[in-house]
């Protein structure tokens, strides 16, 4: 049984269809990387494996360790190991950083039968982590992400990967926006939480992340699709030669769409 | 409302004897001229500017009697009353209950006591003050208090009186189909500093009314920090008035908690009198079913080199509606006012309803004035956010409904009136459980 699989998935928004039919498998402990052009539908992608309501599926289906992922709740999907690292992060005015997280790190603890953590216990836990992403003790103490830097919003955002111990973690453009040192400590934080029982999802419309966080697999997303799969190679192709060079090629894998191995 | 008129105008005369008998000849003709005033007036329509958000109907279906002084569980009452740890005045139905009560530890040249006998023992201090700024003339409420008080308290600080620790005045109603008319003179000398808190509570399941009037002067250099909490029960009606006089450099923090009753009107108005005076008035008010919970609030800038700040937020739930109108006037010779004003309400059912209502009047050139006002939803990114991270629903909206109200919560500087909120605000929420942690 594969950890992800997406099965000629279709999708969209009042109408309009913005995923096109699109395949993926994903094993444990594989880190693939979906990149492509704006409005290329790897967004709606990502929102959609974490359960955002937004979309309407018309075909297809995704499997998440053999159940069906668009069935769950955002909630039921987390309590099963599912993690998404948001593009935008929210900020949450009134609720401090370390009670969100600890009530989330309980929740998900009491649905899977886990004694929950008391505060002290959580703060050691926090304490560990947060050296993860060089982060602050006192960003535990502000409310969620209110008044962050963009770099800060997305070392939150992968604390909470690291706290939360999903099996599968899909980052949204947590590259973007961020300048060369913030990166790395994204890109390190990344690679401290490779593991063999989890697999990682990164969507980014650059190549740079990828330079730090080595994929497994590149997919290339156009058009609602996967237009093309490859090992780290595709990646830099795509960045010498840009999007549209990828428009012009014939597409290999269109018939069958792209199912990494 | 003629008929609900005639029908206090009648109570009045049933009780002239005996509330002849309370205080001098002057406060029995404030008594006569409110009466007569109440009955020029009648009570107010939704066609009056200030009741406009406010239909009173249900309020004056029921024929309400003033309440006795006995007849009352007092073993029941204890419990309520201990919750208030330290310096407190507990009344029973609008009379005040001695056994439940205690006033140790206050400073001595503060005059603390019930309004019953502050009538027989400080009357000259009681006439100069009582009925001079909250004036039966400009409301039907207040006229229909003043009319038929008969108890309440009465605390004066001399100048340069603290008191480090709050003074707490607690209402509890226990008596169906019954009105208490409690009356509250605070007076403030030079340089006074106190912390008061007005509780109003109910034992009572059946409707029952309060009409509560609290009168208050600061003088120079005096500051104030009022908290008042309304957590009345759930079928009751409470109309509350909170009126300020602020002398020079003076300063006013009120806090108004609406939670309870089924209608609620709660009035806070100050006049910041002379130069230099300034106030906060901060309030929240959660309602659930079909409540109807109106806060009305005045500032009036009479003197220059005065500042106001004002903050109040509302949470209405299923059916209820609240109501805030915040008026500020800025008089002729207010120059260097500083006035600001926010409103914020948050809408958590498709039911409930908010009426919202700035009303700035500013008749002078050199000011600062801003005011905003805002109704809103849940944040639904901010809800998908929390449930992406394990969290039910239920538990999603119910932390950011609490976080939204946390802002009030934050500005109470006493704990255990804090702690008392917090678990008003819990139960208030969908599915109830502690929040109070989430800081």
């Amino acid at each position: 049984m594969h950890l992800l699989e997406i099965r000629n998935l279709h999708a969209g928004v009042d109408g309009k269809e913005i995923l096109r039919g699109v395949n993926l498998t994903i094993d444990p402990g594989e880190v693939h990387a979906i990149m492509g052009p704006n409005g290329s539908g790897k967004s709606t992608l990502a929102q959609l494996l974490a359960g955002r309501d937004t979309y309407s599926v018309s075909e297809g289906q995704v499997l998440y360790q053999g159940e069906d992922l668009l069935s769950m709740s955002p909630e039921d999907r987390a309590v099963a190991g599912v993690f998404l690292a948001f593009q935008y992060p929210v900020e949450i005015p009134g609720v401090g950083n370390m009670y969100f997280m600890r009530t989330a790190l309980n929740a998900i603890r009491r649905r899977r039968g886990l004694e929950e953590l008391d505060a002290m216990d959580f703060l050691a836990l926090a304490k560990e982590k947060l050296k993860l992403v060089e982060m602050d003790q006192k960003f535990m103490n502000r409310s969620v992400n209110e008044g962050f830097s963009g770099g800060e919003k997305k070392r939150n955002e992968i604390l909470q990967l690291a706290v939360l111990d999903p099996k599968l973690a899909i980052l949204d453009e947590t590259d973007s926006g961020l300048d060369i040192d913030a990166l790395k400590i994204i890109a390190n934080g990344v690679n401290g939480q490779r593991r063999p029982d989890r697999a990682m999802l990164l969507i980014t419309h650059y190549q740079r992340l990828l330079n730090y966080v080595v994929p497994d697999r590149v997919h290339v997303m156009a058009d609602g699709r996967i237009a093309r799969s490859g090992d780290r190679q595709l990646a830099m192709e795509l960045e010498q030669k840009g999007y549209a060079w990828l428009e012009q090629q014939p597409d290999p894998t269109s018939r069958r769409g792209a199912v990494a191995q | 409302m003629t008929e609900s008129r005639q029908h206090y105008l009648a109570r009045f005369e049933s009780l002239r004897e005996r509330l002849d008998k309370l205080g001098t000849d002057r406060v029995r003709r404030l008594r006569r001229s409110a009466i007569e005033r109440f009955g020029d007036l009648g009570f107010p329509t939704v066609k009056n500017e200030e009741w406009k958000f406010t239909n009173l109907a249900p309020l004056l279906a029921v024929p309400f009697e003033p309440a006795n002084r006995d007849g009352f569980d007092l073993d029941a009452l204890r419990p309520v009353a201990a919750r208030f740890d330290g310096a407190r005045l507990v009344f029973v139905d609008g009379h005040f209950q001695p056994s439940l009560s205690s006033v140790g530890g206050l400073p001595k040249a503060a005059v603390v006591s019930d309004l019953a006998t502050a009538f027989a023992e400080n009357p000259a201090l009681v006439e100069a003050n009582l009925g001079q700024h909250a004036l039966a003339k400009s409301s039907a409420f207040t006229a229909l208090n003043t009319a038929l008080m008969q108890d309440g308290v009465l605390l004066q600080l001399p100048k340069g009186t603290v008191l480090n620790d709050p003074l707490q005045l607690v209402f509890v109603s226990t008596a169906p189909s019954k009105m208490s008319s409690p009356r509250i003179l605070i007076v403030a000398g030079e340089g006074a500093r106190a912390t008061v808190v007005e509780a109003y509570l109910g034992l009572c399941e059946p409707p029952y009314l309060t009409n509560a009037v609290s009168e208050i002067v600061l003088e120079q250099g005096a500051q104030l920090e009022h908290y008042r909490l309304q957590d009345e029960s759930a079928r009751a009606f409470h109309v509350g008035l909170v009126q300020v006089t602020q002398g020079r450099d003076s300063h006013l923090v009120s806090h108004s908690f609406s939670f309870g009753a089924s209608l609620a009107r709660t009035e806070v108005r100050t006049v910041l009198g002379e130069e230099g005076s300034s106030c906060a008035l901060n309030g929240l008010y959660m309602g659930r079913v079909q409540q109807h919970l109106d806060n009305l609030t005045s500032i009036d800038h009479a003197s220059s080199h005065c500042t106001s700040r004002e903050l109040y937020k509302g949470v209405l739930d299923q059916r209820s509606t609240g109501v805030f109108s915040g008026r500020i006037r800025v008089h002729p010779d207010a120059q260097q006012t500083d006035a600001s004003q926010t409103n914020k309400n948050l809408l958590l059912s498709e039911d409930a309803m908010v009426d919202t209502k700035p009303q700035l009047e500013i008749f002078a050139d050199d000011v600062k004035c801003t005011h905003g006002a805002a109704v809103g939803q849940l944040d639904e990114d901010a809800i998908f956010y929390l449930r992406t991270r394990g969290m039910a629903q239920q538990d999603a909206k119910r932390l950011l409904t609490y976080a939204f109200a946390r802002e009030m919560v934050e500005l109470i500087r006493l704990d255990a009136f804090k702690a008392r909120i917090e678990t008003s605000i819990a139960t208030k929420l969908p599915n109830g459980r502690e929040l109070a942690e989430a800081a």
